[in-house]
């Protein structure tokens, strides 16, 4: 299984860095989570723990609490109820159904364990290529330029970016611009990596190349939490995927499983509505 | 009266009207951002104090204003006026009542600022004021610009409010030659000179624009 694989051949950094993971706790533990909007309940006791090495495919139908999900997770959104911790660091636990966070100083250190590919890039338009990836290495985590810089130029490659180090933003595509997005974020070195439909502002042509980009991550056991609209591409990527409907997780499993076989009704109803 | 001492005594004018100039612009840029700030503050009396003020600023004659500064010490406090205090009541009232302005074209161009810039910025790390400094600021700058043009622009012509309270600015000092030389050249000369200020204002604008026109959203 990846997962364990990802123990031996897990990226240096990752490795290093993941002290409080190296025991075996699920790199995200996100437990009995509940959120609403309002009076309109949008997460209905979710749980979802991912491993270290792990790609994990979230599809489901549009309000079906995807996106709110990830954002619970990488806490632009309070949780009304449940518990989540990056690897043994508890970022919120339940207290008599709420949820209650942590002090500033831990929820800052929890931030530095996870990186988010946003669908819309939210690249910083007035830098580069080069200061849109540095700058957060270099401000928040107090990096020496060189090294920042040297370690940009290395990611720049890796997403087939090169010649654009000095372009900005508006001057490339949407699939430039997402993978310089995922450059941004794998530059902070986070144990786990969020998607949130990365390519679903992009034509074919141009998902295919973050698709690649994506793959390629997946290769290097990566730990990615991907919602994605592609199934085939969440089919032969993902470790596991798992299947959202209003606020609560239906399915999950083996792509084979739940792409393939699912044994819900409204899985399989999802599934026939996708493909014609 | 030779032309050259008219131009030579408007220009004495102007040095005091460019002082007025130069001192509100350093004194309103940055309080409009802390005015501005404090207008969206999560401390609601705080807003709401910001929210008259610059109703108040904006919606009376900045000439008015001149005065209420300049006697308010005097009436408040007890305070003996000197021949100072006129100078410093002009500077005042200018700084506080552009402060105001600047400070709503400030929040319009804080608040057309992407959400998802902020909540990058948050993902990555990056503390409030971080995010603010480096990523709202130069954006904001971009985008307020043209309107800030206006205001400097506007400002440089306001200079000559400080007449009606005996501050001897460019305009004052025409309309005295006027009054005692029976010519109207001093005002000639003086639209001149506040035409050719805003000319080279306009020129600065204009590069300052083109400078940040290497990228856009
Ligand atoms: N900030 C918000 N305020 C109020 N309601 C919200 C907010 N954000 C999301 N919702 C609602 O919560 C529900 C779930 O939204 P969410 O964006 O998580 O769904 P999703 O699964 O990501 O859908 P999609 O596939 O369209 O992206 C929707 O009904 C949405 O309208
Ligand atoms: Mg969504």
């Amino acid at each position: 299984m990846r997962a364990n694989a990802a123990q031996q051949a897990g990226p240096a950094d990752a490795a290093a860095k993941g002290q409080g993971a190296a025991d075996g706790l699920p790199v995200v533990s996100l437990c009995h989570v509940r959120k609403s909007f309002g009076e309109v309940p949008v997460l209905r006791d979710i749980t979802l723990e991912v491993q270290r090495g792990e790609v994990v495919a979230i599809i489901g139908a549009s309000g079906g609490g995807k996106s709110t999900l990830l954002r619970c997770a990488t806490l632009l959104e309070r949780m009304d109820a449940g518990s989540l911790s990056y690897a043994g660091l508890e970022v919120a636990r339940d207290e008599g159904g709420r949820a209650a966070y942590a002090d500033k100083a831990t929820v800052r250190e929890a931030r530095s364990r996870f990186g988010l590919v946003f669908q819309g890039y939210n690249l910083f338009p007035h830098w580069d290529v080069m200061r849109n990836i540095c700058d957060a290495p270099e401000t928040v985590q107090g990096r020496p330029k060189e090294e920042a810089e040297a370690e940009a130029r290395e990611l720049v490659r890796r997403m087939g970016l090169e010649g654009c180090e000095r372009k900005v933003p508006c001057e490339l595509s949407g699939g430039q611009q997402q993978r310089v997005s995922i450059a941004r974020a794998l530059a902070m070195h986070p144990d786990v990596l969020y998607f949130d439909e990365p390519t679903s502002a992009l034509d074919p042509q141009l998902t295919s190349e973050v698709l690649k980009v994506i793959r390629g991550l997946a290769e290097e056991h990566m730990t990615m939490v991907i919602v994605t609209h592609e199934m085939a591409f969440a089919r032969d990527v993902a470790d596991r995927v798992v299947f959202m409907d209003e606020g609560r997780i239906v399915e999950e499993g083996t792509p084979e499983q739940v792409l393939v076989h699912p044994t819900q009704e409204r899985t399989r109803a999802f599934l026939a509505h996708g493909k014609d | 009266m030779t032309i050259q001492t008219m131009l030579s005594m408007l220009f004495g004018g102007f040095q005091t009207s460019l002082a007025i100039f130069a001192l509100t612009l350093v004194g309103a840029l940055p309080l409009g951002v802390l005015v501005a700030l404090a207008r969206q503050s999560r401390i609601k009396p705080l807003a709401w104090l910001m929210r008259i003020y610059i109703s108040i600023m904006r919606g009376t004659p900045l000439m008015l204003q001149m005065f209420a500064i300049y006697f308010a010490p005097y009436y408040v406090f007890g305070i003996q006026l000197n021949p100072g205090s006129k100078w410093t009541a002009v500077v005042v009232a200018f700084i506080i009542n552009y402060a105001a302005y600047f400070a709503e074209i400030y929040r319009s161009g804080i608040q057309s600022i992407p959400r998802g810039q902020y909540e990058a910025a948050e993902v990555l790390g990056y503390t409030g004021s971080q995010t603010f400094v480096r990523i709202v600021l130069p954006q904001v700058v971009k985008r307020i610009l043209p309107a800030m043009g206006n205001e400097v622009i506007t400002l440089i012509k306001d200079t000559s409010l400080a007449f009606s309270i005996g501050v001897a600015e460019m305009f004052s000092t025409a309309r005295a030659i006027v009054a005692s030389q029976v010519t109207m050249l001093p005002f000639l000369f003086a639209a001149g000179i506040y035409w050719v200020s805003n000319f080279v204002i306009e020129s600065l604008l204009a590069a300052l624009e083109h400078r940040l026109d290497y990228y856009h959203e």
